[in-house]
């Protein structure tokens, strides 16, 4: 069992601040049902800039729950522009801190912050999307250079455990090591990263694992989803791992004979057009 | 608070009985069973007796068993045997579903020491397939390493069918049977497995004790060398106290196969069936039809599993969960998401694992209990049935 403190088991199990905000100035959207963890932000600014709202709703575990009541109990009453100086650390501080196998949480009630007001400022969408021009380092969880190197200057990271513990890289296949071990050296060498490309060759180009999967479900819904239950059918996402995509064919696509032809030619196709070509789809 | 304790695959409370029956041998029978003396030698006769009952619960000869300090040391050594006795051989077959003293050895020989491992894959249900299985053999496997029952689900696995087919062709058969002993009937004179790991504390026997059985005749290649104990099998002084609990815990265990298939089964499908009925949005993770008689894995989606169980712990109920967030591994259940369990129910999976010891009223103050917990934590969540994508749940929770 963990071992959460008092203040960490308290907004747990009585978390302050959980809702939504009709009328919100800004929201923030951060991680998914995927990754095991996310987080929406709501926040209502006044004319002085004075943030005089802020709700929560948290998909995760306990220092999920705790870190995103703290995040509100920290922002309410604030002036905005001290709200963009809060970091992960001052949410574990709050907190009395946090297993360091969960400083990942608090990570996520910074993004969402700063997700939120760049939302109510116009620069971004609700979702985080697809800003990275970094390079791809944790598939698994689709995780940039730039936020693991981020993370180790701010939190003064030292190993990969830490930078697993803060970001979630390497906590998957754990395929990147290697560039975790390179990343630490560099930061901490002060070696400058790769340039970013250009523009991207297909829609999930620079995309994090995260965005992609909300991409793909997207897809989905918006793009697939309609088209079979026009036939009396249905599909169900189930796994997404690197460029393996698993579904399962529901209503009256289950067990219909051209279901195979389905998969390619109209589920396979439009992901491999609206987000990766180098996306596999087979049904589970 | 009385504790509600439903997490019996864990590890399970040591038998009232068992307990006074190893006490003796702390404090007034401490001899060396190997001493030639004759206060060493009284332990050692119980140790015989021990060997006997722990043979019986497998239908067995008493010295095909080994007692080794748990069911990962009897999982490590059966592999290592085969390997080593066999070391033209590089081939293992196992799954992708097996307990991690047996995936993470088979992983650490696949990338330290470069042998090849097939992982069989499961269905929706957590079922093998058997035509995958009977494809994977080579000419050089050494040997098959699948679990009798899955921890997780309770899925029993047909063992004596992929027994014979490993027979047939000429490959060594294990079973890690560590959730099985004691919930099921098994008959090695029947079965031709020829390895069986078991562990001491999943059955009411204390932890740090396990045996494997290894069938007579059979090429052995001990793990631990030195001295002279279970017929240098395996060495180091016995732990006596362990393996005439153990012994007792195997008496005890056959004496309550029919509650364990009865009464422990009813408990177990009240708590599932009321469990299922009253909240919505869950689905059963496992063969309905194959399973251990006291596990139910239920998942709950659009909630995660730690967050439920720590609410639990509020009110004195213990389980465990499959999610990520319990494991520090970052990722759910292996063993949910070979199954291929969604993401929006993999995260939020618990395990019901009852034993001879839970009562109806505990089975009724979980129905009564659970929901609201589940529905306070959905009110928490950004995401719910209607605004994730439409949740196939049938054909899990048929």
């Amino acid at each position: 069992m963990w071992e959460y403190t008092d203040k960490v088991k308290d907004h747990f199990l009585n978390p302050r601040n959980v809702g939504t905000i009709e009328d919100a100035d800004g929201v923030g959207e951060v991680g998914s049902l995927a990754c095991g963890d996310a987080l929406t932000l709501y926040i209502k600014v006044d004319g002085k800039g004075i943030i005089t709202d802020a709700k929560f709703q948290t998909f995760g575990c306990a220092s999920a729950i705790a870190s995103s009541s703290a995040l509100t109990e920290l922002l309410i009453g604030k002036p905005l522009e001290e709200a963009e100086k809060l970091t992960n650390k001052d949410i574990a501080e709050y907190l009395g801190g946090l297993p360091r196998e969960k400083m990942h949480c608090s990570v996520m009630g910074q993004e969402a912050l700063e997700q939120a007001i760049k939302n109510m400022r116009g620069e971004a969408p609700s979702k985080a999307e697809h800003s990275h021009e970094g390079e791809l380092i944790c598939e698994c969880f689709g995780i940039f250079d730039e936020e693991i190197l981020r993370a180790i200057k701010e939190n003064d990271l030292q190993t990969v455990e830490d930078v697993t513990h803060f970001t979630k890289a390497g906590g998957g296949c754990g395929k990147c090591i290697d560039d975790l071990e390179r990343l630490l050296a560099e930061a901490h060498g002060g070696t400058v990263c790769k340039t970013p490309s250009a523009r991207p060759a297909f829609p999930a180009e620079g995309m994090t694992n995260i965005q992609r999967m909300h991409l793909i479900e997207s897809v989905i819904d918006t793009d697939i989803r309609p088209k079979l239950q026009a036939d009396g059918g249905n599909i169900q996402l189930v796994d997404i791992d690197r460029n393996s995509v698993l579904v399962k064919f529901m209503g009256m696509c289950s067990g219909c004979p051209s279901s195979q032809a389905t998969l390619q030619n109209l589920v396979e196709a439009t992901l491999k057009e609206k987000v990766d070509p180098e996306l596999q789809v087979r049904e589970g | 608070m009385k504790t509600i304790y439903l997490d019996n695959n864990a590890t399970t409370q040591v038998d009232p009985v068992v307990f006074e029956t190893m006490q003796p041998f702390f404090t007034e029978l401490y001899g060396n069973p190997s001493s030639m003396h004759r206060f060493g030698g009284q332990v050692g006769a119980k140790l015989k007796e021990a060997r006997a009952s722990v043979a019986a619960i497998l239908g067995c000869e008493p010295s095909e068993i080994i007692f080794t300090s748990c069911g990962s040391e009897s999982d490590n050594t059966a592999i290592r045997s085969a390997l080593n006795a066999q070391p033209d051989k590089r081939h293992i077959i196992t799954s992708a579903v097996e307990h991690p003293a047996v995936l993470s050895f088979c992983k650490f020989l696949e990338k330290k020491e470069g042998y090849d491992v097939t992982y069989l894959g499961t269905d929706e249900y957590g079922r093998l397939n058997l035509e995958e299985y009977e494809a994977a053999f080579r000419p050089d496997t050494a040997i098959v390493s699948i679990m009798w029952a899955n921890n997780e689900t309770g899925n029993i696995y047909p063992i004596g069918k992929m027994a014979q087919t490993a027979k047939q062709n000429g490959v060594f058969f294990h079973t890690d049977a560590v959730q099985a002993v004691g919930k099921v009937p098994i008959d090695l004179k029947s079965v031709p497995v020829d390895m069986l790991s078991l562990s001491g504390h999943k059955l009411h026997a204390p932890k740090g004790v396990g045996a494997l059985f290894v069938r007579k005749k059979l090429p052995f290649r001990p793990l631990l060398i030195g001295g002279h104990q279970e017929g240098s099998r395996r060495a180091g002084t016995e732990n006596t106290t362990g393996i005439i609990a153990l012994g007792k815990a195997c008496e005890l265990a056959l004496a309550h196969m029919d509650e364990e298939n009865t009464e422990v089964r009813r408990l177990r499908d009240k708590l599932e069936t009321g469990l299922l009925n009253a909240i919505p949005d869950s689905i059963l993770n496992g063969d309905r039809d194959n399973r251990l008689p006291n596990t139910s894995n239920i998942s709950f989606g659009y909630v995660e599993g730690e967050a439920i169980l720590l609410m639990m712990d509020q009110l004195g109920i213990a389980a465990s969960s499959g999610s990520a967030c319990t494991s520090g591994s970052l990722e759910p259940s292996h063993v949910l998401r070979a199954m291929g369990v969604p993401f929006t129910f993999a995260h939020g999976s618990i395990r019901f694992s009852l034993s001879r010891f839970n009562t109806e009223e505990e089975v009724d103050f979980v129905i009564e209990t659970l929901p609201a917990i589940i529905k306070n934590l959905r009110k928490l969540s950004p995401f719910s049935a209607e605004k994730s994508a439409p949740a196939c749940t049938k054909s899990f929770s048929e």
